[in-house]
């Protein structure tokens, strides 16, 4: 393990819904080091998915603070904002995650042309990457042509293409059968652990946090346990931990 | 600079993968476009026949029979009030315009025309594009509109026939065709020029105008020494010679009856096709882009700007209005190239590339509504959340 990539300490965001007010996550503080992969799940409403948008950058806290990369998320106006989410974080989602008309290799190689970067050895990476995560014959694939599972793997290159401090993923496992789910997350931690990224996956499939270095769970908006033994993790995992 | 080319590097990947769709939507833009332009050329082809040998005249100021409100019908003027404007300081020249209608029988099929008595080599008688004058007198010659030549088979030399309805009877004249001038269209009907004392007699006339044989001119052509001063001479004219009104050409081409009315109709449709054609193009990229709300959410999450975004969309507009306006102008260039020239369309180079740069233009206008939409497609729609 290695430096903390983020940090997230006290954080607070509340709305309003019909004159009452809604804590969506309650004074959540943690860590997660580069080559870490931790699992961040609970039960619908808990607060995940709230953590997550707050973590991209994407929605802005009541209170606390959020870093990454030692960047505190609170002190950037939007175009700091757009720059930290193209160059420190990758993403992948549940659904709608790839650019429809771009092939498997273009929607990897967009990240790259996001940042620049897209020179000769950019391009071999990319390539290198598709192959490892098993799409070598599917470079020129359009999304539509693609399975579930190869759209998620496509989406896996493209979020890790760039190098980027934090990799976020939305429950990418929600629209595939259980046995594609195990392929996409076993390489997606496999990958974080490789290239020294810090993942953050939010689940609600917790046979998923097999591969994870650590869960976190979350109810009410609350960090209500943390589950760092191996042991304990595939208890969860397998349904089999006591309360 | 680095937001320009991915937006259109997105712009083109997503137009060249959803060809088909785009397509249509650039065919349904050259439709427009074709409409336009067709309008504009029927506008401008219309105007011509109407006011055509008015436009060409070589003078700059029309004189009318005083309270004639400037209409060529209702003016009938005195034969010498046209020694009386030559006189005139400022005035080089002055020719005596008379207008009937009259009709050529000699051919397959009857051709109506306009007869303007005029005077050889004065105001009113356009320059020749080959031949001569006809001759003083009741010289039984005339000068004919190429454009009568290029329907039909008449040249130099050939003689035709014309009818003419005087008193209860109709006469039958032959003329000599002495020379042709380029296109003189006077309202709506190809022209055949006559000396004056042989339009007398052969325009169709009432039972009472057939005891005068004295040709009263409609209107008198002024050329002026200085063109520059219209507007002083115009009142000098007004001031020194009796019983007249004087007006500039474009006010004798507006008073020309019917003509305001007619260009006000075919401007207005004009108008309302390139509305229709902003509401089809908004309509057409604003559901596009509502079914694109979470992909440009997750081009945002991912890093992407508004200004790629929004740019991209941009682009994309100009790309597919470009197509349409290009496929559009060229369907109508082959258009005028078939159509027959009895159907008064005029495709002016300067207003088709007016017609075919606002087209250019509402495409973006009409976009305007899915841009603004797009930009502010908050990233969060890429997640549950939104």
């Amino acid at each position: 393990m290695n430096s903390v990539a983020l940090e997230v300490r006290d954080l607070v965001k509340t709305f309003s819904l019909d004159g009452a007010t809604i804590n969506a996550v309650d004074g959540v503080s943690f860590q997660v080091k580069s080559g870490e992969f931790v699992a961040l799940v609970g039960p619908s409403g808990s607060g995940k998915t709230t953590m997550l948008s707050i973590l991209a950058a994407l929605l802005t806290p009541s209170s606390g603070q959020v870093l990454i990369d030692g960047q505190d998320l609170a002190q950037m106006n939007e175009k700091q904002r757009v720059k930290l989410r193209r160059e420190k974080i990758g993403f992948t989602f549940q659904s709608n995650n790839l650019i429809p008309y771009l092939t498997a290799r273009e929607n990897v190689e967009f990240m790259l042309r996001l940042n620049n970067k897209r020179d000769r050895a950019g391009r071999v990476r990319s390539d290198e990457l598709l192959a490892r995560l098993g799409l070598a014959e599917r470079l020129h694939s359009l999304p539509a042509q693609m399975s579930g599972g190869q759209q998620q793997r496509v989406a896996i290159a493209r979020a890790l293409i760039h190098n980027p401090a934090v990799v976020l993923a939305d429950e990418p496992t929600a629209s595939l059968d259980t046995e594609r789910a195990f392929q996409v997350v076993e390489t997606f931690a496999h990958l974080i652990h490789e290239n020294d990224r810090a993942g953050i996956m939010v689940t609600h499939d917790l046979r998923m946090c097999q591969f994870v270095d650590r869960v976190l769970q979350m109810q009410d908006g609350k960090l209500v346990r943390i589950y760092e033994s191996k042991q304990e993790i595939m208890e969860l995992a397998q349904g089999t931990l006591k309360h | 600079m680095r937001s320009f080319f991915l937006a259109t590097y997105l712009a083109i990947k997503e137009v060249m993968r959803n060809k088909g769709r785009f397509f249509l939507v650039a065919l349904v833009i050259a439709l427009i476009t074709v409409l336009v332009l067709f309008i504009a050329a029927l506008g401008e082809g219309l105007s011509n026949a109407n006011r055509q040998y008015v436009a060409n005249l070589d003078a700059q100021l029309v004189v009318f029979l005083e309270k004639s409100d400037y209409s060529i019908n209702s003016s009938r003027l005195e034969t010498n009030t046209v020694k009386s404007i030559r006189r005139v300081e400022g005035v080089e020249d002055a020719g005596p315009i008379h207008t009937s209608n009259s009709q050529i029988v000699s051919l397959a099929e009857p051709l109506k025309v306009s007869i303007l008595g005029v005077e050889a080599e004065r105001p009113g008688m356009p320059p020749l594009l080959e031949g001569r004058y006809f001759r003083g007198g009741e010289a039984r010659e005339t000068v004919m509109d190429g454009s009568v030549a290029e329907r039909t088979d008449l040249k130099i030399g050939d003689e035709i026939e014309i009818r003419s309805t005087q008193g209860t009877k109709d006469e039958f004249y032959t003329l000599k065709i002495v020379g042709l001038v380029d296109e003189q269209a006077y309202s709506f009907q190809p022209t055949l020029f006559l000396p004056a004392a042989t339009w007398e007699l052969v325009r169709p006339q009432s039972e009472s105008d057939l005891n005068s044989d004295t040709p009263n001119p409609n209107i008198i052509a002024v050329k002026l020494s200085d063109p520059a001063r219209v507007e002083e001479v115009r009142l000098r004219l007004q001031n020194e010679v009796a019983n007249i009104e004087v007006a500039d050409i474009e006010t004798t081409i507006n008073n020309i009856p019917g003509y305001t009315a007619q260009q006000g109709t075919v401007q207005t449709q004009g108008v309302f096709t390139l509305l229709i054609g902003i509401l089809v193009i908004g309509g057409f990229f604003q559901i596009q882009i509502l079914q694109k709300v979470p992909q440009i959410g997750v081009l945002k999450a991912i890093g992407s700007s508004n200004a790629v975004v929004g740019l991209s969309a941009v682009i994309q507009i100009i790309i597919v209005t470009g197509i349409g306006v290009g496929i559009g102008s060229g369907l109508n260039y082959l258009f005028s190239l078939v159509l027959p020239a009895a159907i008064p369309l005029a495709f002016n180079g300067a207003w088709s590339l007016a017609a075919i740069l606002l087209l250019l233009f509402i495409g973006p206008l009409g976009g305007m509504v899915s841009i603004i939409y797009a930009v502010r497609i908050e990233p969060l729609k890429a997640l549950r959340l939104g």
